[in-house]
């Protein structure tokens, strides 16, 4: 067992996420705690691979890697982490490390930390803090045994800290990666045809406050009477109220209007990650503990179809 | 086909979240389906419908309440069910996956589908866990499903709309973000006939199982490092301010 850190980074189009980054600073401070090294892994070429701060570098590449494939990435994480022990393996808690994380971890029997906001070392023993039930709770929680698998929200540390040029070596991948039950097929664009949210200066944004399908209309009158459009929480898209390509978050679109006045959005880490860039941010909600109106600029706990009608009238 | 559906019955977030030392006070909060479960039996409902089959939804009863949520997803079209009578409110993800592992091993599923996610994975989600203690293979952040003969045609969302399709040799774990048509609408009247005549089975779970390996120190509503400035009075009163405050900035 060593005390290293190592990171997942993911890569999309030859450009690494901001996550990536996040998690490399992170590590670097953790690893200088423990006593160990940071490793930026990369999982597939396509990628220039030198530009973290970390002390190594791995590319492993190899022709099922050069898409993403939970399955190919999932083995060789797998036997890297078991070659080199290290003390903890951050992953994001993205589309794509959420396929590995807790899978890793249930293959290795080590302890997993999902929706982890903050880490810290003390004394030689860690302390991981995870934003759990929609980000109502934050649960503190010291992993157990000699390795870690944690799964970092996008946002959580600095970018800066995790850039950097140490150059990296690549290798080829330690496990044979014929015979996936998981091949990529082919990439999937966004529809196109719609208006594009990112591009909205205002915007009305819903979420399961609004109730039904039937409320949506009255959102759209308020958005039109200032000039925006609106936009929505996953529920909202899920349920088939509004189409994919209105959804702010981490699955949906980032935005970054001058306002984004939200109808009935609690505020889940997972939205926030897509909103809280905006310059104004006004937040009605019924539940005056809703975790949104630790983020908005002005908040109110009020009946939102109250408050709409009466702005209506108003404008 | 055999479709096993795996569920999650997680505490509410609609309301307060008491503390009890250093958990959430499981005897005080509602216990509801993951929301991303509703989404995963819809899915599995529609391959069925798609493509033939039997679908069993398997959970872990951690409160002796699961019954309510069985009775909902038989009234959707799933045609058995299966409580795993745990009795353990506060079972980790760790411990419910190796349960339902055990459960769904000898139902010899085709494919297995579960929410890509539950607002209380603390410790990761049971979907991925479920895989790796199956040995199958796992893709989550899933928004469609076709099976056809051996495979199965999953899109994946990454993020805005940008996703990517993979073609999976069954069988398979899939964690779903959205089915590709929303949950579809049981009646009450007949989610009550299922709840007088449905048959569910029961399957005791063998120890423990393997937790997490979390030592919990605690658990605490955010400390706020900000707050929005809330805007009171009357509903009226509040629109009057927010308008207000538009004009002044020239949004409105």
């Amino acid at each position: 067992m060593s005390n290293d850190v190592f990171v997942i980074t993911e890569h999309m189009e030859g450009k690494f996420s901001d996550v990536s980054f996040e998690m490399v600073g992170k590590a670097k401070e953790l690893a200088s705690a423990l006593g160990g090294q940071t490793v930026a892994v990369v999982l597939g070429g396509g990628v220039d691979a030198g530009v973290f701060a970390s002390d190594a570098a791995l590319q492993v590449e190899d022709p099922a890697l050069v898409q993403f494939n939970p399955e190919a990435c999932g083995k060789v994480v797998e036997a890297l982490v078991r070659e080199k022990s290290p003390r903890l393996v951050l992953f994001g808690w993205t589309a794509t490390g959420m396929d590995l994380a807790a899978w890793l971890s249930a293959r290795l029997g080590q302890p997993c930390v999902a929706y982890v906001k903050g880490i810290s070392v003390d004394g030689g023993g860690l302390t991981v803090s995870s934003q759990v039930y929609g980000g109502k709770m934050i649960a503190e929680v010291a992993p157990q045994g000699g390795m870690a698998v944690l799964a970092v929200l996008a946002g959580s540390f600095p970018v800066e800290a995790g850039q950097g040029s140490t150059a990296a070596s690549k290798v080829a991948s330690p496990v044979p990666l014929d015979g996936l039950k998981i091949k990529f097929v082919e990439a999937v664009k966004p529809a196109a045809g719609d208006v594009d949210i990112t591009a909205q200066a205002k915007l009305v944004s819903i979420g399961r406050g609004i109730g039904g399908k039937e409320n949506v209309e009255l959102a759209e009158e308020l958005a039109e009477a200032l000039g925006g459009t609106v936009s929505a929480s996953r529920p909202v898209v899920d349920a088939g109220w509004l189409p994919r390509t209105r959804q702010v978050g981490k699955s949906g679109l980032k935005v970054k209007p001058k306002l984004y006045l939200m109808l009935g959005i609690s505020g889940a880490p997972e939205h926030l990650e897509g909103m809280k860039s905006a310059e104004l941010i006004i937040a009605i909600n019924t539940d005056k503990k809703a975790p949104i109106f630790n983020v908005a600029h002005y908040g109110a706990t009020a009946d939102l179809f109250e408050v709409v009608e009466a702005m209506l009238e108003l404008l | 086909m055999n479709i096993v559906v795996a569920i999650k019955h997680i505490p509410s977030i609609a309301d307060e979240l008491p503390v009890n030392g250093s958990n959430i006070d499981f005897d005080s909060v509602d216990f509801v389906l993951n929301e991303f479960d509703e989404q995963s039996i819809e899915q599995a409902v529609l391959v069925k419908e798609a493509s033939g089959g039997t679908v069993t939804v398997v959970g872990v009863d951690l409160i002796g309440e699961l019954d309510n949520v069985l009775h909902l997803a038989l009234a959707k079209g799933a045609d058995n069910a299966v409580k795993i009578t745990a009795d353990e409110p506060g079972a980790d993800s760790h411990q419910q996956a190796g349960w339902l592992a055990e459960a769904i091993r000898g139902m010899s599923p085709d494919i297995v589908f579960t929410g890509v996610q539950a607002s209380n994975d603390l410790d990761g989600q049971i979907g991925p866990m479920l895989a790796a203690y199956l040995d199958l293979p796992y893709i989550g952040g899933v928004s469609s499903v076709e099976v056809n003969g051996g495979t199965a045609t999953v899109n994946k969302e990454f993020a805005g709309g940008v996703g990517a399709k993979y073609a999976v040799s069954l069988p398979v774990v899939v964690g779903v973000q959205a089915a590709s048509k929303p949950p579809r609408y049981a009646p009450i009247s007949k989610v009550r006939q299922i709840a007088q005549t449905a048959a569910i089975g029961k399957v005791a779970p063998s120890g423990d199982g393997a937790g997490a390996g979390l030592a919990l120190k605690k658990m605490a509503p955010p400390v706020a490092t900000g707050h929005a400035e809330m805007l009171t009075g009357s509903s009226k009163d509040v629109a009057a301010k927010i308008v207000e405050l538009l004009k002044s900035k020239g949004l409105a």
